[in-house]
C-alpha cells in the first residue's frame, strides 16, 4: 500500500511538474510587438524619457486594445457611455460641455481634463486634485464613478469577456484570454501614453522655424515670460519645459471661499484647499470652456481672470500678485498678444490624427 | 645554486609579506542630507503656512514653498586631492525624497580637510534647458533675465503694517544688469572640516532660512516681496545674504554593525 502511495505522489509531481513548465514554456513563447514611442523633437531636446512602467511595457496589440476599449460603451452601466464620450479627439481629449454628464444624467462638478503628454506627467499625480497616482489608477476611476459609467468593474469585465472578439485581443496583448480589470486599465493607460502632443506652431518655431509664427505670438511669449507682466511660466513651463505644465497644484485666485476644495479635499491639508493642478497650455483652441469648474468660456475671460479678477483666499499663490488690484491689469495690446502665443501652443495634427480616432 | 635558491626564498618570502602588509584601499557611498532651520529651530515641511517666524526687520511670516539648488560638491584631501562629486540636487521641502542627495558615487578612504559646494549652478555649469529633469521641474530662468536656472524659489506671505497677509516670492538667480546685460549671481562655499572617509556616511549641509533677511542686507518685505527677479538690487542682496546662510552640520559615519 505504501509503495503505492509512494508511487501515486511520484507520479503526480512529474506531471506537475511538466504541466507547469509547459505553461512557463507558452508564456515564454508568446511576446507581443514592442512599440517606442515617436517623441517629438522638442521633447528629446528638452526633456526626460516618458514614464512607461516596468509592468506595463508598450506593445503594438495592448495600444489597439486600449484605443479599441476606450471608445468602447459597454465599459459603463447602461452599455451607452466610453471614456471617449467625454474626452473627445476634435476637443484634445476633453468635454466642450463645462460638466461631463453621465449615463443616467448625472452631472459632474468639474470640467474633463484633457488627454495628452500622460507619460511626462513628471509626479504621476492625475485628475484636478492628484487623486491617481499613476496613468493607470486614474483610468480605473470612471467605470465605478457613480456619476459618470456607474457600473462595477466586475460587471464590466463579465461584459467585455462575453464578446466574441476581445479574449483573443487580450491574449494577444496579456498572454491570456481571461480578461481582468487590471488588463483593462492597462491597455487603456497605453493607448493614453500614445497621445502625443509636441508639434504645434510655437514648438516650430522653437525648432527654428522663425515663419512658424506672428510677430504678435513671439511679443505675447515675452509678456508670458516677463515676471513684470504675464508672470505665467512659473507654473505653466517656458521655451525650455515644452510641457507647458509644472504638472503641480496652486490656487489660482478664483475664489474667496471653496465649495470645491481640489487636493485638499484628497490630502484633507488645509493649506491645499483650492488648489488644482495646473493643466498644461497646449491645444487651448480645442479645449474651451477653462479652469477646473468650466467657468470661463474662452481665453479672453482666462486672461482677465489673471489680469483683473484675482481674489484672496488662504492658500492664493503668492505669484498670483497684485490680489489687492485684482492682479497685474495688462494692456488690451499685451492681451490679444498674449492669446496669440496660447493659440500658437494648438497643434491640428493632434486632433485629426487617424491613430488616436475610434478604430470601433 | 644553494645561494640562488637560498635568495629566491627569501624574495618569495618577502614579496609575500609586503603584499599581506599594504592596505587595499576601499571606496564608500557617502550621501548628502539636507537640512533646514530657522536659527536653530529645526523647518520641515510640517511647519509650512505657520505665521510663526519673525525676521530681522520685524515681520511676522510663514513659508509655503521652498526649493533650492545645490550643485558641484567637492570634497578635499588632506593633501590636496580634490574630489568632485558629480550631478546637482534641486531640494524641495515638499518632497521628502529630494533632502538626500545620493549621487552613486564611492569615494576611495581617506582623510579630508574640506567640503565646498556651490549654490545654485556657476557660470559654466547653468545652460539654457540643458538639465531635462530641471526642465520638467520648471525650473528654468527666463532667457530675458539671464537665462539658465532658478537657484532658489522660497514663498510664502508676510503681515504687512495693517496685519493683512501680502505674498512674498524670494526667488533667485541670474542678476540682470540692464537690457541684455546678466551678472552672474551664484555663490561658491568653502568649509574647513577635518573628517575621514572609512565607511559608508552621510554629510549633512544645513541651511539657516533665517539668514536670508539678515546678513549684511537686512530684509524689510514690505519693500521687496514679489516680482524680484528682474530687480538688481534685489537678486543682489540675496547673493550677498546667501554668504551665512549654509553651514556643514553632522557627519555620519555608518558603521558596520
Amino acid at each position: 500500500m505504501k509503495k503505492i502511495i509512494v508511487l501515486c505522489i511520484v507520479i503526480l509531481s512529474i506531471y506537475s511538474c511538466s504541466k507547469s513548465s509547459e505553461s512557463s514554456t507558452n508564456e515564454e513563447e508568446y511576446t507581443p510587438t514592442p512599440v517606442n514611442l515617436e517623441i517629438p523633437t522638442i521633447f528629446q531636446q528638452f526633456l526626460p524619457a516618458p514614464t512607461i512602467p516596468a509592468n506595463n511595457p508598450l506593445t503594438q496589440e495592448g495600444i489597439d486594445l486600449g484605443r479599441k476599449l476606450f471608445y468602447e460603451p459597454i465599459l459603463s452601466g447602461d452599455g451607452t457611455q466610453a471614456c471617449a464620450s467625454c474626452h473627445i479627439q476634435i476637443n484634445s481629449f476633453t468635454d466642450p460641455r463645462q460638466f461631463s454628464v453621465g449615463i443616467d444624467g448625472s452631472v459632474g462638478t468639474r470640467n474633463a481634463m484633457p488627454i495628452f503628454n500622460v507619460a511626462w506627467s513628471i509626479n504621476q499625480k492625475f485628475f484636478w486634485d492628484g487623486r491617481a497616482h499613476s496613468v493607470e489608477n486614474q483610468a480605473l476611476g470612471p467605470v465605478e464613478n457613480p456619476i459618470e459609467m456607474k457600473n462595477t468593474w466586475s460587471n464590466a469585465v463579465s461584459s467585455i469577456q462575453a464578446t466574441q472578439d476581445y479574449p483573443d485581443l487580450f491574449k494577444k496583448a496579456f498572454g491570456s484570454p481571461n480578461i481582468t480589470k487590471d488588463f483593462v486599465v492597462k491597455a487603456i493607460a497605453q493607448f493614453e501614453r500614445t497621445l502625443i502632443s509636441g508639434n504645434a506652431p510655437f514648438d516650430r518655431y522653437l525648432m527654428g522655424d522663425s515663419d512658424a509664427v506672428s510677430q504678435s505670438v513671439i511679443n505675447g511669449f515675452n509678456v508670458f515670460m516677463d515676471p513684470e507682466r504675464g508672470d505665467c511660466f512659473h507654473c505653466h513651463g517656458s521655451d525650455t519645459n515644452p510641457l507647458w505644465t509644472d504638472n503641480k497644484f496652486h490656487n489660482n485666485g478664483m475664489d474667496e471661499t471653496f465649495t470645491d476644495k481640489g487636493l485638499g479635499d484628497i490630502t484633507g491639508d488645509p493649506l491645499d484647499f483650492g488648489k488644482f493642478k495646473s493643466p498644461s497650455l497646449r491645444n487651448l483652441a480645442y479645449t474651451a470652456p477653462y479652469m477646473h469648474d468650466g467657468r470661463f468660456a474662452t481665453l479672453e475671460e482666462v486672461i482677465n481672470h489673471y489680469s483683473e479678477g484675482l481674489v484672496y483666499s488662504e492658500t492664493i499663490d503668492p505669484l498670483m500678485k497684485f490680489v489687492a488690484q485684482g492682479g497685474v491689469h495688462l494692456t488690451l495690446e499685451e492681451k490679444i498678444d498674449l492669446k496669440a502665443f496660447l493659440l500658437s501652443l494648438s497643434e491640428d495634427a493632434f486632433i485629426t490624427n487617424p491613430n488616436f480616432q475610434n478604430p470601433n | 645554486m644553494k645561494n640562488i635558491a637560498f635568495y629566491l626564498l627569501a624574495a618569495t618570502l618577502f614579496i609575500g609579506c609586503s603584499t599581506k602588509d599594504k592596505k587595499e584601499l576601499q571606496s564608500f557611498p557617502i550621501t548628502f542630507k539636507f537640512t533646514q532651520n530657522w536659527d536653530g529651530s529645526d523647518f520641515t515641511v510640517a511647519n509650512f503656512g505657520q505665521y510663526n517666524y519673525t525676521n530681522q526687520h520685524g515681520e511676522t511670516l510663514s513659508v509655503t514653498k521652498l526649493r533650492y539648488l545645490i550643485s558641484k560638491i567637492v570634497l578635499t584631501r588632506t593633501n590636496g586631492e580634490k574630489i568632485e562629486i558629480p550631478g546637482y540636487q534641486l531640494v524641495d521641502l515638499s518632497d521628502a525624497s529630494t533632502l538626500v542627495f545620493n549621487p552613486n558615487f564611492p569615494i576611495l578612504e581617506g582623510d579630508f580637510n574640506k567640503i565646498s559646494f556651490v549654490y545654485g549652478f556657476n557660470e559654466e555649469d547653468n545652460q539654457d534647458g540643458a538639465y531635462p529633469d530641471l526642465n520638467a521641474a520648471n525650473w528654468n530662468w527666463p532667457s530675458q533675465l539671464g537665462g539658465g536656472y532658478h537657484f532658489m524659489q522660497f514663498e510664502g506671505k508676510y503681515l504687512d503694517a495693517n496685519d493683512e497677509p501680502q505674498p512674498y516670492a524670494y526667488h533667485n538667480g541670474t542678476a540682470k544688469v540692464s537690457e541684455g546685460v546678466f551678472e552672474q549671481n551664484y555663490v561658491s562655499f568653502n568649509f574647513n572640516k577635518n573628517f575621514s572617509i572609512n565607511q559608508a556616511g552621510e554629510i549633512e549641509i544645513k541651511m539657516n532660512i533665517a539668514e536670508w533677511f539678515k546678513n549684511p542686507n537686512t530684509w524689510d518685505l514690505n519693500t521687496f516681496n514679489v516680482t524680484l527677479m528682474p530687480n538688481y538690487q534685489a537678486q543682489k542682496m540675496m547673493q550677498e545674504n546667501a554668504a551665512t546662510v549654509f553651514s556643514i552640520g553632522e557627519i555620519t559615519i555608518f558603521y558596520d554593525e
